[in-house]
């Protein structure tokens, strides 16, 4: 079946046209037409997706990879990087979650947005980043791989500043662009690092060869794979580069959607995945993975507990849920971090777009203070949200997030790079997920409506969200947890592309324990929130002394903004101030002064009467003839 | 058959290229200009000529041949644009005609 896979270039290719199209000649379409090729293009490419996902299942090609290459891209002095794209299993998740869940975003937003200017722009983006982050999950080779990287990144920039006229979007665009470069600057000298070393950046080609070139724990070994990780803390909005995350809110909800399940933040998660063995041959950077997943998880849940933007308690929600990731790549649990991943890209593009629809709905009301008995007003939209929600705290059994973060948890404890302590954080983090989850529900659609319905979602907006939401619920039995009947095809799917975890000697029996204890508290969470929403005046204390500094700190994210802009943001503006006239500003600014003069002077021989003219061709000619015969 | 020296026709050529261009830097008529111009190009195809004979080349009398085609066409055109100047400004002086400055 080798010609089903040979379709693969078409899953960028086409999104990439629709960009093309819709950025060419997107102002002669009608809005009719600008969504049937935005929404088009990526549908064809999911389809393409899951025929392929099917043809790999039934027909393993050798090797259990397939690479399709198009041409070399450039060839310097023996470097000869190539358009190649790469099919494993890592990457097909990664293609089928970008293309399926990306393709319901379109689909979303072709209702979502029609309102307001910029349709034919907004898709093309989308479309664009699409196709920016296929590249990046097929890429065969780091540079390749770091163009789509650069391309998620650009993407990102303009839809999180889509509604540019507002300044306040901008700077959130520029913020989120800025961070995530710093973490790109690493990553880039990071594949200096390897060109040096290895000589070449195809990615079979590195780990194959990584073993014998580098020792395990060596320095190198070290540098390499922690100046790759500095990339994916910064795309994956993670301590301490986690700060441009919850401004990107500023976008529209379904961009929010895509940055935050299918494309973007994941990409790290991809990138560590990918490059397993470098992580393996540097246990200490791998065990920094770990450590910096889980105090991520913990400073994100914090903060989302005081957050009263819908949208952004579900931004800090996604930051805790990647460190979630982060967490299962460093106790080397890899193919849990990307089934979590795979979990997490359903049930929190559900809860962007079901959030989305909440604040259509509400003529643009962020304030979930404000919201309340949407329930029976919006049963779609309530029961697609409660299933997405459920995910994201866990509840036991009947939803996905369940298998896929107590999975998490377990290796959190279990794996021979596992401790007590990442456990005690996971732990801790997820029943505070339990908590601002159904704070955030109790609120949005319970008690009395506060404010009035203005707009109605139709079909296009609910069908997205009745796939996402069945999705949510039962995504998860493709990996079920050992007690449980040790049905994994996934994590099995995956040992193809990844190691499997090696656990330390710990009896049965800690197991199901320690899920008990998980699913009490997950449980014990609502109903927490749930008293605390009955009755607010539990909270009193977060309101005077020292209650409401440290309420107030925890909102404003552990006060990291604040933090970053006066020790780095203002000393830098505050230089530039003062430094704005040195000396080489005088170099620059006598450049275009000297022109300045020189156009005064030779303007001034410009004056029009011909006779001059012909005096200074003849005094030319005499002076060049003068040179020539006597010098 | 009388052999004329190259020095003296380069002079011939020289006194008749400075004599137009003399005509061209004093005349302030546009027209008269011309006529200036048309004597500097003869007095440069002279040279040719001249050169040409003294080397026994045929040389010289080709690029006369192309000079004077050259002269045609440009008198053509010159003559077109003189007639549309003085349609336009009712004047041929090249003083007054110096709108095309900085």
């Amino acid at each position: 079946m080798d010609n089903i896979l040979n379709l693969l270039w078409l899953l960028p290719a086409l999104p990439l046209f629709g960009f093309l199209v819709l950025a060419i000649f997107g102002s002669k379409f009608s809005k009719r037409g600008i969504a049937f090729i935005g929404v088009g293009t990526v549908g064809i490419s999911a389809l393409i997706a899951i025929i392929i996902g099917i043809s790999y299942l039934t027909h393993t090609p050798p090797g259990n990879s397939y690479s399709q290459t198009l041409w070399t891209w450039f060839n310097v002095a023996g470097f000869s990087p190539s358009i190649t794209f790469y099919l494993d299993p890592l990457s097909l998740i990664f293609c089928f979650v970008v293309t399926f869940v990306g393709f319901l975003i379109h689909w979303y937003s072709a209702e979502s947005m029609e309102e307001g200017e910029g349709y034919a722009r907004y898709f093309a983006y989308m479309n664009l980043f699409i196709c920016a982050m296929l590249v990046l999950v097929l890429a065969d080779n780091l540079l390749l791989l770091y163009m789509g990287w650069e391309g998620v990144g650009l993407c990102s920039f303009l839809l999180i500043g889509f509604w540019y006229k507002d300044d306040e979007n901008s700077a959130a665009a520029r913020k989120a662009f800025i961070v995530t470069r710093i973490g790109d600057t690493m990553m880039l000298i990071g594949l200096f690092l390897l060109v040096k070393s290895f000589g070449t950046l195809n990615v079979a080609a590195i780990l194959s060869g990584a073993p014998a070139v580098w020792t395990q724990g060596s320095s190198l070994a070290f540098w390499g794979a922690f100046l790759l990780l500095g990339g994916a803390l910064g795309k994956s909005a993670q301590f301490p580069l986690q700060v441009w995350l919850p401004d990107a809110m500023a976008g529209p909800s379904p961009v929010s959607a895509l940055i935050h399940a299918a494309t973007m933040v994941t990409a790290g998660v991809y990138l560590i995945a990918r490059m397993h063995v470098l992580y393996e041959l540097a246990p200490a950077v791998q065990m920094l993975i770990a450590i910096i997943g889980a105090v991520t998880l913990i400073i994100a849940g914090f903060s989302a507990l005081m957050q009263n933007d819908i949208k952004r308690i579900l931004a800090y929600s996604t930051i805790s849920q990647i460190g979630y990731m982060f967490l299962a790549l460093g106790v080397g649990a890899f193919s849990s971090g990307v089934f979590h991943f795979f979990i997490h890209a359903f049930f929190k593009s559900l809860l962007f777009l079901s959030a989305g629809a909440v604040i259509l709905a509400l003529g643009d009301e962020h304030d979930i203070r404000k919201m309340g008995g949407l329930r029976k007003k919006m049963p779609v939209v309530f029961w697609t949200f409660l299933f997405g929600a459920g995910a994201l705290a866990a509840l036991p059994f009947v939803t996905a997030g369940f298998y896929s973060k107590d999975e998490i948890i377990w290796y959190a404890f279990a794996s021979d790079k596992g401790s007590i302590w990442l456990w005690l954080a996971a732990f801790g983090g997820s029943f505070i997920t339990s908590i601002y989850t159904f704070r955030m529900v109790f609120h949005t659609f319970f008690g009395e409506q506060k404010t009035e319905i203005s707009y109605v979602p139709g079909n296009r907006i609910k069908i997205p969200l009745i796939i996402l939401g069945i999705l949510s619920l039962i995504a998860g039995f493709v990996e079920l947890p050992e007690w449980m009947g040790h049905f994994a095809p996934f994590s099995k799917f995956l040992n193809t592309a990844l190691p499997a975890v090696s656990l330390a000697n710990v009896a049965g029996s800690t197991e199901t324990i320690l899920l008990l204890i998980n699913m009490i508290f997950a449980l014990l969470g609502v109903w927490i929130a749930w008293r605390f929403y009955k009755k607010p005046q539990l909270l009193s204390s977060l309101q005077t002394g020292a209650g409401k500094r440290l309420s107030n700190f925890l909102f404003e994210g552990w006060k990291f903004d604040w933090f970053y802009d006066h020790v780095l943001v203002r000393p830098v503006v505050w230089l530039s101030r003062i430094d704005k006239t040195d000396f080489i500003e005088k170099i620059y600014g006598g450049v275009g002064n000297l022109n300045i003069w020189l156009n005064k002077v030779f303007g001034r021989t410009e004056n029009g009467n011909i006779r001059w003219y012909t005096m200074g061709v003849a005094l030319g000619a005499v002076i060049t003839l003068t040179i020539i015969l006597f010098l | 058959m009388v052999t004329v020296s190259m020095n003296t026709g380069l002079l011939l050529a020289s006194i008749l290229f400075l004599i137009g261009l003399v005509g061209v830097l004093t005349r302030r008529n546009i027209l008269f200009m011309l006529m200036s111009i048309e004597i500097m190009l003869n007095a440069t195809g002279l040279a040719f000529i001249v050169a040409g004979a003294h080397w026994l080349q045929a040389d010289g009398q080709v690029m006369f041949l192309f000079i004077l085609a050259m002269a045609a066409a440009e008198v053509a055109l010159g003559l077109a644009l003189i007639l549309q100047m003085h349609r336009q400004h009712k004047t041929l002086d090249s003083n007054v005609l110096n709108l095309l400055k900085d």
